[in-house]
């Protein structure tokens, strides 16, 4: 029989003002088992930790039941507090009468009676409870960052300034993302290259850091401190130990002339050949061959590369080669991409080539983009004398279209596009249709004033029902003033689309590999919206940039540094103590049906013939073993089995019914 | 009206129009869109507030009542789901119940025509009021 100690905690009021705690200390004193009951204000503080541990000591206690808040708070707390009374940490049992009980509740009376009732699950479960032991496992020091744009550059040269090693895995040709593509950077107006292509440099140069550009994680196994990661390296068709990043074959490709294929870099505003590097700045500056497009690839004429390429660099032969490596940590910087704008017919973006997004709008504000910088209508090529744009295009939306959250950085990017179009056509007249401005942030809205104040930039209140192309040419916006109570029918040469921002497409992939959560939008959530904000709740994996939420370039570079200190903090770390709650198989009643292994997550059972002796038993047969390194004690096996031959230790069938019977009870 | 009256005609409005006006974030994008706009007194942006306010008797006594059109622009475009559209033909259907009773069959119609009246009202009308 367990000698049970059982502590209530007020949480000052917030467990107090609706759970009448001495009335649950004495309902619960009389329990089987129970020894001991007391309440205290704050059983997690210096005091309160005190106090259990002298009960401990004085009643001889050998499992503990606080009711408090939820474990996922303060288990570790009590487990520590209970280790240094001597007693091992996985006898005590939380009884969450806070998040499930107090704080959702309102009548005291039944708030209190559902109180005893939690706690009594707990103790009965405690009753049931065996001194479980961590065990241990290497770490391996080595980090991957998934995503080769600003935050997973940040991080990576962090991480490998830090000592450690860490690969990049990027998707595209080239690292840089997004901020590559932009033109200005606000609120200073740096040029994005100027500050982004050394730190790209850097990550190609650092003996810390290796590439996969042109990359894709295919799948991960294993778990905190000992990840096993496939990765794909597509075949680039260019050997990039060979090649010299001349130019040559792109400047040739016959398909380069012919103008079919639209480059993504340049957001199809331009053409680039088959043969290509995303940009001039690319790292590594080694182009791929696309081939979807290639002449070559497609009818087995052309190789027009291979024949003027100097290095002799062009394989057409190559294959897709999948590499595997091991890692420590992972980190999932897979950044954003702006919706899709189909839905919003009354815009008119597939109609017009002159309603354009902003990051076209960035292509072609760029000394290195499709215009040269100049920015011209892409209809006829003529320079807008009048421009519209328009805030908050799926941003803040409840329907089906939108998303519901702000993007955050639409309102100083439009600032900054006005401010840069007025700087260098100051006849342009700029008119920014917003619903609010929001430009919290070290000096955001001086910026935003001076585009009004210094620029007079004209801010309407008041969203755009409709963009109307025009016959001439022209576009008709359609739109409201909310301060003066007045519809707008403005003629306009350009309008530009604030489009709300969206996780990458691929992040759901990868987080389904990784087994990291992601919310309602596809943004990845944090282990703690509050306090643990750049690591998942998946041990070992952590969260850097846009892919947790939209935020600008100084937040996604802080970020980058937090989620670096954290996986640094790991790989410092040589042995990581391993949950000892995991899966056991009872060889007595398993029959080697392998339900187990097809449901197991982390590949953590196999199988083996065992001699199986028992009472009318005597024989070999095939049984399953669970490897408790892999083993992360989810517990599906145990619902899976047909036989309930695996049994979680910590959380076994019997506590669970245990369990359940004392609610019922 | 007597504020019982309010109260039951704000939650009559939320009943049949299907729409929750606290959802309004005032972007709008309704009276950007509407074709109406300048005929009408009280702004298709402005009618959740006023059921927000209670200032329903305003609302029913509108020019705007009838000057809109039921082209459903602002339901469409409507970012919110407030669907100001859908607001005041619950507000014009107040009006219409009061004169026509509960049940609107479709022989009735005939006489319902006005000059005033747009056909899609009726059209609308009739699709929530047969039984």
């Amino acid at each position: 029989m367990q000698r049970i100690g059982v502590f209530v905690c007020h949480c000052g009021s917030n467990i107090a003002a609706t759970v009448d705690v001495k009335k649950v200390v004495e309902l619960v004193r009389y329990e089987p088992g129970v020894v001991f009951a007391d309440d205290y204000m704050y059983m997690c503080s210096e005091a309160g930790q005190e106090k259990i541990i002298e009960a401990i000591k004085e009643n001889k206690l050998t499992g503990l039941v606080i009711c408090s808040c939820s474990p996922r708070m303060h288990e570790k707390t009590f487990r520590a507090c209970a280790e240094k009374a001597g007693l091992n940490p996985y006898m005590v049992e939380i009884a969450n009468i806070r998040e499930q009980c107090s704080w959702i509740h309102k009548d005291r009376e039944e708030a209190t009676e559902k109180a005893v009732i939690l706690a009594r699950a707990a103790i009965a479960k405690v009753n049931l409870n065996t001194p479980l032991q961590e065990g241990e496992s290497p770490v391996i020091k080595r980090a991957l960052v998934i995503g080769g744009g600003i935050a997973g550059i940040q991080t990576a040269l962090d991480i490998a300034d830090a000592g450690y090693p860490v690969d990049i895995v990027e998707r595209e040709p080239s690292i840089g993302g997004r901020m590559s593509q932009f033109d200005k950077t606000f609120p200073t107006l740096d040029c994005a290259s100027c500050i982004l292509t050394p730190k790209m440099v850097e990550v190609n140069q650092h003996p810390n850091i290796t590439l996969y550009t042109y990359s894709e994680v295919e799948g991960v196994s294993g778990y905190v401190g000992n990840f096993e990661v496939q990765i794909k390296k597509k075949a680039r068709s260019v050997d990039m130990a060979a090649c010299t990043g001349c130019g040559e074959c792109q400047a040739k490709c016959p398909l380069g002339k012919m103008g079919k294929i639209p480059s993504e870099f340049d957001r199809g505003l331009k053409n680039r050949p088959a043969i290509y590097m995303p940009f001039a700045q690319a790292v590594p500056a080694v182009p791929v061959i696309d081939r979807e497009n290639c002449t070559y690839f497609k009818t087995g004429k052309c190789g027009v590369c291979a024949k003027i390429c100097p290095s002799k660099a062009i394989n057409y032969e190559q294959e897709d080669e999948i590499v595997t490596e091991k890692y420590g940590a992972i980190v999932v910087a897979t950044g954003f991409d702006i919706i899709n704008l189909d839905k919003y017919g009354e815009y008119a973006y597939n109609e017009s080539p002159d309603v354009i997004t902003s990051i076209e709008l960035e292509r072609l504000m760029n000394a290195a983009g499709p215009t040269g910088g100049h920015l011209e209508r892409m209809s006829d090529h003529k320079q807008p004398k009048d421009i519209v744009f328009i805030q908050c295009v799926g941003s803040r939306c409840d329907d089906e279209k939108g998303k519901p959250y702000c993007s955050k950085v639409c309102c100083m990017y439009t600032a900054k596009h006005a401010m840069l179009i007025k700087d260098h056509w100051p006849d342009t007249n700029v008119t920014v249709f917003y619903i609010d401005v929001r430009t919290p942030g070290k000096n955001f809205d001086e910026f935003y004033r001076r585009a009004v104040e210094q620029y007079h930039v004209n801010y309407i209140k008041g969203q755009v029902g409709k963009v109307i192309p025009q016959p001439d040419g022209s576009l008709m916006v359609q739109g409201v003033d909310l301060l003066d109570n007045k519809q707008i029918m403005k003629k306009t040469d350009m309008v530009v689309l604030a489009a709300a921002i969206e996780p990458n497409k691929g992040v759901r992939k990868i987080a389904t590999m990784l087994t990291a959560s992601i919310d309602n939008n596809d943004f990845l959530t944090e282990a703690h919206a509050k306090l643990r904000p750049v690591e998942s709740p998946t041990a070992g994996i952590f969260l850097s940039g846009m892919a947790q939420g939209p935020k600008d370039i100084p937040e996604t570079v802080s970020q980058a540094g937090a989620a670096a200190v954290k996986v640094v903090g790991l790989l410092a770390k040589d042995k990581l103590k391993t949950n000892p709650c995991t899966a056991k198989c009872d060889p007595m009643f398993c029959n080697g049906c392998s339900t187990c292994a097809n449901v197991c997550p982390y590949g953590a059972i196999t199988y083996e013939d065992q001699l199986v002796r028992g009472p009318g038993v005597n024989e070999t047969r095939r049984v399953a073993i669970v490897n408790i390194a892999l083993c992360q004690g989810c517990g599906a096996c145990t619902t899976a089995c047909p036989s309930g031959a695996m049994d979680l230790q910590g959380f076994s069938n019997r506590q669970i019914t245990t369990e359940v019977d004392a609610i019922c009870q | 009206m007597t504020k019982q009256e309010i109260e039951k005609n704000v939650e009559l409005i939320k009943e049949i129009s299907g729409c929750d006006p606290y959802k309004c974030m005032r972007c709008g994008k309704c009276s950007g869109s509407c074709p109406s706009f300048n005929e009408m007194d009280i702004k298709p942006h402005q009618f959740a507030s006023y059921i927000i306010n209670g200032n329903v008797e305003e609302l029913v006594s509108s020019k705007s009542l009838w000057k809109c059109l039921s082209c459903f622009a602002c339901i469409e475009r409507c970012p919110r789901n407030v669907e100001p559209g859908k607001l005041i033909d619950a507000a014009r259907q107040l009006v219409e119940r009061e004169r026509g009773g509960d049940h609107l069959q479709a022989e009735d119609i005939p006489e319902l025509l006005n000059e005033d009246v747009p056909q899609q009202l009726l059209v609308s009308a009739y699709r929530r009021y047969r039984r």
